[in-house]
């Protein structure tokens, strides 16, 4: 099909190469755009540092704050742990996620992505890659910085496990959502009261997740939590996927 | 339809008398519920004092159940047919159907709260069921304001029913976290399950008394939903006429 | 889906209308561009210029009518008729924080480009941007800033251009460089559509002029002989409008000015 187009162009920008596509479409090249729309994303993170800082900076303090909170009356760490870390997450995720589609909407540039030649879930799949990496990022921050802070062996695989899966269905759901208020008024304070109920099966599943492992759990213990947790992302990937060319289709 | 109800004045359309009928069996049935609830059930016999007193609350309380699953029902099926055909209709039978829901579905917890308290001597506990009817309720709260949040009434509908249906989507999942969650949530009152405390047996009387509640307040849904979903369409209307003399 | 390479209509708007609540905004559109002919369209704000420009990338959906480029229905066409269509908006679409290299890098993989590179260093050339193709694009000036929204918009080569006001915040040079550009995609077989609030430019830099006003085609003429004749006609025309055009502070100058030396 490229083949059409490429007329060399005349004129004072008669050096300009003429264009070749690669003809077709295909998986390959959905994947290729998908991880486009997340490279983008990721650079314009490494330039601008106005995401991921924010989120990690966050979420140590809530971490700090929620010790303070807790010190007093509980007297075990181990009691609490698990609910600081998975409250740390989503609040922590919601700074990230609001900025996916409002950077975008921002600054004018969402027609740029819908222009493009391509199924317009590769910009849902993108932005869920670019998110995953800023979330289970923070996330990683959150269990690192709960570790010290509360002196609880948090860093095992199996919770590791829980927080992967969980932070992929959290951002699975907070993409589409985001993409959602991102044309609302009042967006900053509307996405957490959209995605926070939504997320309880996540946040349940999470928190007792890593009770049981903390509580010396093995994997036999847990695999109804990695279940719900599995069914979440699969259900909420596959539904987000089919209705989310419907919130592009005119901005 | 109203439309055609203000050029004709005195005609009466389908939607007016479907309205009224419904109204009329809707005083009815609420009638008929408080009676067969308060008069015509006998006791529960393995209560006694308050539980025994309280325990007729259940008609009510089964009945707002009733009421606020067929809102959320209704809300994601007309959602789903609203993005397939696009016509507003859906959108609005969707927002009343949530408005609707939600005043059943705030009913369940009040009434659920109210039960729980001569019963298992508290008003709040992580029962899976009242967990995942409070998270609903909050769901759909949200659902409310993020319509409210949207100018564009096209882009509303739209984003109203992917939000409707994405949201209905996760309720399943809370119930079965929520109630795997308390097999290692620690239990506020002796007993593991909460049916076994306070629990009853239905007699004839009892059985009857059910049938009428979960009926009646079904249609006293139906009159509600109805006046709601005429209501929404007539302030869209007002809005449209008004931008247009603007 | 071929796009056949005869002399042809490119772009085809036909009956297209398209309301906002209750106010239309057009009223069954029809229009004509061919392929190496560059066409200008005016318009007071507000009289749907940016909406057609928005229903012909696809960016928005007509309530009625369609658009067909190269012979394929929008209406019908998948997400690949988008590669055959550039667009310059309002909007720069560009992102502040990558330079001006990632900027296009970015948008030549969205286009499925292969072996870009040499692609974009032509570009950059051609919009004069080469010296500071390493910068990011927050600190380029509103012109720069403009000059690479064109060089975006021209960079998958598209037969179908549609630069939405493409003039503004250009320095002379610029709009030089710009025109030079448009003579140029005219003369390799392109469509170009634009829109303009420079009567001036509306003349010299497109091959026919048409008007939009109350939501049609109002008027579409060669631009040979679009003059001072047909300037009073389309002055006359909008004469309804005129307090809508007294209010527009960017649309009077050129308008008032022709009018008074017509």
């Amino acid at each position: 099909m490229a083949t059409t187009m490429a007329t060399p162009l005349s004129g004072p920008i008669q050096a300009l190469p003429p264009v070749q596509m690669r003809a077709g479409g295909g998986l390959a090249s959905f994947l290729r755009k998908v991880w486009a729309v997340a490279a983008k994303d990721l650079r314009a993170e490494l330039r601008g540092r106005e995401v991921f800082s924010s989120m990690t900076v966050f979420s140590v303090l809530a971490v700090l704050i929620f010790g303070m909170a807790f010190d007093l009356r509980v007297p075990e760490a181990k009691m609490v742990a698990p609910g600081v870390l998975w409250v740390s997450i989503l609040f922590a995720g919601v700074l990230g996620l609001n900025r996916s589609f409002g950077a975008e909407m921002d600054r004018g540039t969402l027609p740029a992505l819908l222009l493009a030649p391509m199924d317009r879930s590769a910009i849902y799949f993108g932005k869920v890659i670019a998110n995953f990496v800023f979330t289970f990022g923070t996330a990683l921050v959150i269990l690192v910085a709960t570790f010290f802070v509360y002196d609880v062996d948090l860093l095992q695989p199996l919770i590791f496990a829980g927080v992967l899966l969980g932070t992929l269905g959290y951002v699975a759901v907070g993409t589409i959502f985001a993409a959602l208020s991102a044309s609302a008024r009042a967006r900053e304070s509307l996405l957490p009261i959209l995605l926070l109920p939504v997320m309880v099966p996540v946040f349940m599943a999470g928190v007792a997740l890593t009770a049981v492992v903390l509580d010396g759990g093995g994997l036999a213990d847990v695999t109804n939590w990695l279940g719900i947790l599995i069914g979440f992302d699969l259900i909420f990937l596959i539904v987000a996927y089919l209705l989310f060319d419907m919130i592009l289709e005119e901005v | 339809m109203s439309t055609s109800a203000s050029a004709r004045p005195n005609r009466w359309t389908p939607m007016d008398i479907a309205q009224l009928v419904l109204g009329v069996l809707a005083v009815g049935a609420a009638v008929a519920t408080m009676w067969a609830a308060l008069v015509y059930a006998r006791p529960a016999t393995n209560l006694a004092g308050d539980e025994q007193l309280a325990q007729r609350i259940f008609y009510v309380h089964m009945g707002t159940i009733m009421g606020a699953l067929a809102g959320f029902i209704v809300s994601f099926a007309s959602s789903i047919v609203y993005l397939i055909t696009r016509k507003l209709d859906w959108d609005r039978l969707c927002q009343a159907a949530v408005e609707v829901g939600l005043i059943f579905g705030m009913g369940t917890v009040v009434t659920g709260m109210f039960w729980a308290k001569p019963t298992w001597n508290t008003y709040w506990t992580w029962d899976p069921r009242l967990t995942t009817a409070t998270i609903t309720v909050l769901v759909y709260v949200a659902y409310l304001l993020f319509r409210n949040g949207i100018d564009n009434r096209q882009t509303r509908a739209r984003f109203g029913s992917i939000y409707a249906i994405l949201a209905f989507s996760s309720v399943p999942l809370t119930f079965f976290s929520a109630r795997w969650f308390r097999s290692i949530h620690p239990v506020v009152f002796g007993n593991e399950n909460p049916d076994a405390q306070g629990g009853f047996d239905i007699g004839s009387t009892m059985g009857t008394t059910l049938g009428i509640a979960m009926i009646g307040f079904i249609i006293i849904f139906s009159a509600l939903l109805v006046l709601r979903f005429r209501q929404l369409r007539n302030e869209d209307e007002l809005n449209e006429l008004r931008e247009e003399l603007a | 889906m071929t796009l056949s390479t005869a002399k042809q209509t490119l772009i085809s708007v036909q009956g297209v209308s398209k309301r906002f609540g209750r106010k239309r905004v057009l009223t069954g559109v029809d229009l004509n561009v061919e392929q190496g002919s560059v066409t200008t369209l005016l318009g007071a704000n507000g009289a749907g210029k940016s909406t057609l420009m928005r229903i012909i990338s696809g960016l928005a959906k007509p309530d009625r009518g369609d658009v067909v480029l190269g012979g394929v229905s929008l209406r019908k066409a998948g997400h690949e008729l988008r590669r055959y269509i550039g667009l310059v908006t309002h909007a720069p679409l560009l992102y502040d924080n990558l330079s001006a290299t990632e900027n296009l890098a970015f948008y030549a993989r969205l286009y499925d480009m292969e072996d870009a590179a040499p692609r974009i260093d032509a570009v950059l050339q051609a919009v004069d941007l080469w010296s500071r193709r390493k910068d990011p694009v927050r600190t380029f000036s509103r012109g720069m800033v403009q000059r690479l929204a064109i060089g975006r918009a021209i960079l998958h080569d598209p037969p179908v251009l549609l630069l939405d006001e493409p003039d503004t915040g250009l320095d002379p040079a610029s709009a030089e460089l710009l025109a030079d550009l448009i003579r140029t995609l005219g003369a390799a077989n392109r469509a170009v559509l634009l829109t303009t609030h420079n009567l001036e430019r509306a003349r010299t830099w497109a091959d026919s002029v048409s008007l939009l006003a109350d939501g049609t085609i109002a008027f579409c003429e060669p631009a040979a002989s679009f003059s001072e004749q047909s300037l009073r006609r389309l002055v006359i025309r909008v004469d309804r409008d005129a307090q809508d055009y007294a209010t527009e502070d960017d649309m009077a100058p050129d308008l008032v000015g022709e009018q008074v030396a017509g």
